[in-house]
């Protein structure tokens, strides 16, 4: 999908995405010639249906993970998967506050949550997972249902 | 004013949707390459015994020396097969994918039966309204996954259980273009032959390669005497063969309280080993 500012016939540029609840999706674009800006605002079906092809609307920054789709569309028993850690050195530190954060999601994606969290914070060179954290990673990567 | 096409607009693609899906039909012939064959077990009916047929091969099958061999339950709705294989989860997730419950005769087993509550139909997060929109597509995008992101390893055989009908087929054939082909199951009755003919029409337009039938509950075996006796009427194993001018692999009588690792089903692994060299 392409925006195109009509008036100055330029491809506009993304500049943020938001979830602002009941499952819409919305994604704002600007004109790099004259500034014009305008909002493109997905209801939730459509959000619904994209996100069921397992594609990531605004991109993907991460490598998919094993099971993406199924885990975190699919209501699942809580001991289906056990999620075995990296083992890589110097790994990332949880606040206690995030992790028990963590344990608000549903065990069945859980691993796969954590993992999400560290791989992104591991590419923007945090040391400590904290909600705040948290919440900069679920709207940089649309994992509001998370 | 006249707009200018997409790929006229030499800019980026932010979202890059079909690269992404592109992607996944790479990510699926990555992980099947170290899988020397796909084959598809289908049916056009339920209730014929596939996924008991299915398990018995597989376990037959890996028995053999040599012969590696997975199962992948595509019917995601009524899984049975991994219970007949004797694996329960939890399911090990690592960096390279999920590893598959190893089952009887250490048949590689992944099915929805390990992810669902016990008694518990399939669901999704969904919102309220309109769910026969997009559940097709969830469905299909699960057995992608189970294609492309269980870590199968090195295989000589998967084979996929098909839920009843034909869809089934068709999306695999799409998401496997190698697929090497289908076994067809069938029980003898009219009603069976004439559904599964159905199946078996459809899999061909598709261009799935149907390698052979096996016509099931062909009769029940007595387990005091032994004797086989009729169970249905109906010869739908044969007119199927002739019909489509696919073998008859084997006419399996149905055995009560046979389990897969003990089924007494005198030729149908070399029969099937003959259909897929």
């Amino acid at each position: 999908m392409k925006f195109l500012c009509v008036g100055c016939d330029e491809q506009m540029t993304f500049e943020e995405r938001q979830e602002p609840g009941d499952g819409t999706f919305g994604a704002s674009f600007s004109c790099p010639k004259c500034g014009h800006k305008v909002a493109m605002l997905a209801n939730p079906m459509e959000t619904q249906l994209v996100g069921a092809l397992g594609v990531q609307i605004g991109g993907r920054t991460l490598d998919q993970q094993p099971m993406e789709l199924t885990r975190s569309s699919m209501i699942g028993r809580e001991d289906a998967f056990e999620d075995i850690a990296p083992s890589k050195p110097g790994g990332v530190r949880w606040s206690a506050e995030s992790e028990e954060r963590l344990t608000k999601v549903p065990k069945f994606v859980r691993g796969m949550v954590k993992r999400i969290y560290v791989e992104w914070a591991g590419e923007h060179g945090i040391a400590e997972i904290t909600p705040a954290v948290m919440d900069e990673a679920r709207a940089d990567l649309g994992l509001e249902a998370m | 004013m006249s707009f200018r096409t997409y790929h006229d607009v030499v800019g980026e693609d932010r979202s890059q949707l079909y690269a992404q899906v592109v992607a996944q039909r790479e990510r699926v012939g990555r992980r099947l390459a170290s899988v020397r064959r796909v084959v598809a077990v289908m049916s056009g009916k339920g209730g014929v015994g596939k996924s008991h047929l299915t398990a018995t091969l597989a376990a037959g099958l890996a028995s053999r020396p040599e012969q590696r061999v997975g199962v992948l339950d595509a019917d995601l709705r009524s899984p049975t097969v991994a219970r007949l294989l004797g694996v329960s989860g939890p399911l090990r997730v690592t960096e390279d994918g999920v590893e598959p419950a190893i089952g009887t005769a250490g048949v590689r087993v992944v099915s929805t039966d390990l992810l669902l509550e016990e008694s518990q139909p399939l669901r999704w997060h969904e919102p309220a309204t309109e769910r026969f929109v997009w559940r097709g597509v969830l469905e299909t995008g699960t057995l992608r996954e189970f294609l492309s992101d269980v870590v199968w390893g090195t295989l000589d055989l998967l084979l996929v259980d098909l839920p009843p009908g034909a869809d089934g087929g068709v999306d695999l054939k799409q998401m496997v273009p190698n697929l090497a082909g289908a076994l067809v199951v069938t029980i003898p009755s009219e009603e069976s032959r004439r559904s599964v003919a159905r199946t078996m029409c459809s899999a061909s337009e598709a261009g799935i390669p149907l390698l052979g039938i096996v016509e099931n509950m062909s009769g029940y075996r007595c387990d005091e005497c032994g004797a086989v006796r009729a169970l249905f009427d109906g010869t739908a194993g044969a007119d199927l063969s002739e019909k489509f001018g696919v073998p008859l692999l084997a006419r399996v009588p149905f055995t009560p309280g046979a389990e897969p690792a003990n089924c007494d089903t005198p030729g149908l692994v070399d029969a099937f080993l003959e259909c897929i060299r």
